[in-house]
């Protein structure tokens, strides 16, 4: 054994008085060893990855690069002056594609709903679809951008959600006037939740604050759909499809990260466009 | 007599075969992101000859219903590849090295010669040196194609915070169309790659890994002969 390992260390040593091919065969076997030597590595920082534990459906180091994404660019590059551009109505797609029904059991009572708002603990409020149609409606024409990777342009009215916090005075962990330009003293998440609390968004206040993300009751200038969402839905142009969640429930706040059912199934939870 | 010549720098083999292995997992995590709505397909006329990929293809490598996975892999992957490619860059220029990569004035003419060589029409043998015509487009564009796959990347990533690179671009779906066209390039590029090298043999594969080339020469007088020898050994 001995013998062997001498023989192998036997090419590190420089030998005396070489000819070309031995100093050939010598470069060539050393850059070799260190080549195989860093394939193996590859493969075992790869098999190393790949056996983590998980976090929330998704391997943990994965989880950490979400975390790391989330900040520089939740951080560094968001701004709420970043809009989406807008289209024409005539660029709407005539058939808006559903794509999901989750939260939208068939056990729905649509007369005795009102949206439940948690203002604090012990503090909630309902407010009906009647009183949200009573505030200044805004209507936007974009991309709707889905986490599969299909776009459609679509056409949504509702109030800004800004606006519905402004006017009911919401998300403040003061009771002062909600600050919805730079959020100091507002909590820094939002929960959404369905009536069945089948399906739930977590949605970090500066997203809700952005003067793209509604309450839906329109779209396409008619009544939302029954599978759009009715009565109420988010839609938010700064975020994949599945944070704009349909049928609302229940809206609360927190400083906690909500849950969120695509997070909980391995997706980012921030999905920031 | 042969001598060695020193070929690839250290520098340039390691930014090689990191990258690899790095694209190699970009794509693999692509196609998972793809197979979520994979709409693009190879056909004219309306007529879909090959749509991309078969389900059996997902199937075989298990890219289907991966789709939180790859994007997970992806954009921890991205940052790997920008910054090699980027490093990358920076010591080709700074090193000089661009100059062997970048294109010369008759680039094209021999990498003309370089194809109907390699296709057995033409008998005539293309110059021999560290890159060809050929190889000087096919390495200069794979660096652009890579800044293309970091810029639509972004297009596609932060369309609402970038708007103005997604307008660009064409829009978001070209823009992801792009993306996806500069992968099936790379896949195409690795094929042809791989040819080549098998061709061209030992000898040059050895060049990327040890960074040297042998080379015949002929016989020279026994002074620059130890001489040469002397040098080496000095190595």
């Amino acid at each position: 054994m001995k013998k062997i390992f001498n023989k192998f260390f036997l090419i590190f040593k420089k030998p005396v008085n070489p000819d070309i091919d031995q100093l050939i065969k010598r470069r060539t076997i050393i850059s070799f060893l260190y080549f195989s030597f860093a394939i193996v590595i590859a493969f075992l920082s790869w098999s190393w990855l790949i056996h983590q534990p998980e976090s929330k459906a998704a391997l943990k180091p994965l989880r950490e690069a979400m975390k790391v994404n989330e900040k520089l660019f939740g951080g560094l590059f968001y701004d709420n002056n970043h809009l989406a551009p807008l289209f024409d109505k005539s660029k709407r797609a005539k058939e808006i594609r559903v794509n999901g029904d989750i939260g939208m059991g068939d056990d729905f009572d649509e007369d005795s709903w009102s949206l439940k708002v948690v203002r604090a603990p012990g503090d909630t409020l309902f407010i009906s679809l009647d009183d949200i149609k009573k505030l200044p409606k805004t209507e936007i024409v974009f991309d709707f951008k889905c986490v599969e990777g299909w776009d459609q342009v679509s056409h949504w009215g509702g109030v800004k959600f800004s606006d519905f916090i402004e006017k009911y005075n919401l998300g403040t962990t003061d009771k002062l006037k909600a600050d919805t330009k730079n959020f100091s003293n507002l909590y820094l998440y939002t929960g959404l939740v369905t009536p069945d609390e089948e399906y739930y968004v977590g949605m970090d206040m500066p997203s809700m604050m952005h003067p793209q993300t509604l309450l839906c009751y329109e779209m396409n200038g008619e009544e939302l759909d029954w599978e759009q969402g009715y009565p109420l839905r988010l839609i938010t142009t700064v975020k994949y499809g599945v944070k704009s969640i349909k049928r609302i429930g229940t809206i609360f706040f927190s400083n906690d990260p909500p849950p969120d059912y695509w997070y909980e199934n391995g997706y980012d939870y921030y999905l920031g466009l | 007599m042969k001598k060695i010549v020193e070929k690839h720098t250290l520098a340039t083999r390691w930014f090689h075969w990191i990258n690899f292995p790095i694209l190699s997992i970009m794509i693999y995590s692509g196609i998972m992101i793809y197979w979520a709505n994979d709409v693009f397909s190879i056909g004219f006329n309306n007529k879909t000859i090959l749509k991309l990929f078969p389900d059996s293809f997902y199937h075989a490598f298990h890219l289907n219903l991966h789709l939180a996975y790859g994007m997970a892999l992806h954009f921890l992957f991205m940052w790997l590849f920008a910054i090699n490619g980027i490093i990358y860059v920076l010591y080709t220029g700074i090193s000089g090295e661009w100059r062997y990569l970048v294109p010369g004035k008759h680039a094209l003419k021999e990498a003309w010669q370089v194809l109907l060589h390699d296709l057995r029409i033409s008998k005539k043998h293309p110059p021999v040196r560290k890159y060809n015509g050929a190889q000087q487009i096919a390495y200069t564009s794979i660096i652009i194609m890579g800044l293309g796959s970091i810029l639509t990347g972004i297009a596609i990533y932060k369309p609402i915070q970038f708007p103005t690179l997604c307008y660009l671009l064409g829009g978001y779906y070209m823009a992801r169309y792009l993306h996806f066209i500069l992968t099936m390039g790379y896949v195409l590029f690795f094929i042809i790659h791989v040819l080549q090298v098998i061709k061209a043999g030992w000898n040059n594969f050895r060049g990327m890994v040890a960074g040297f080339d042998v080379e015949e020469i002929p016989a020279t007088d026994k002074l620059e002969e130890t001489n040469q020898l002397d040098e080496l050994n000095t190595h």
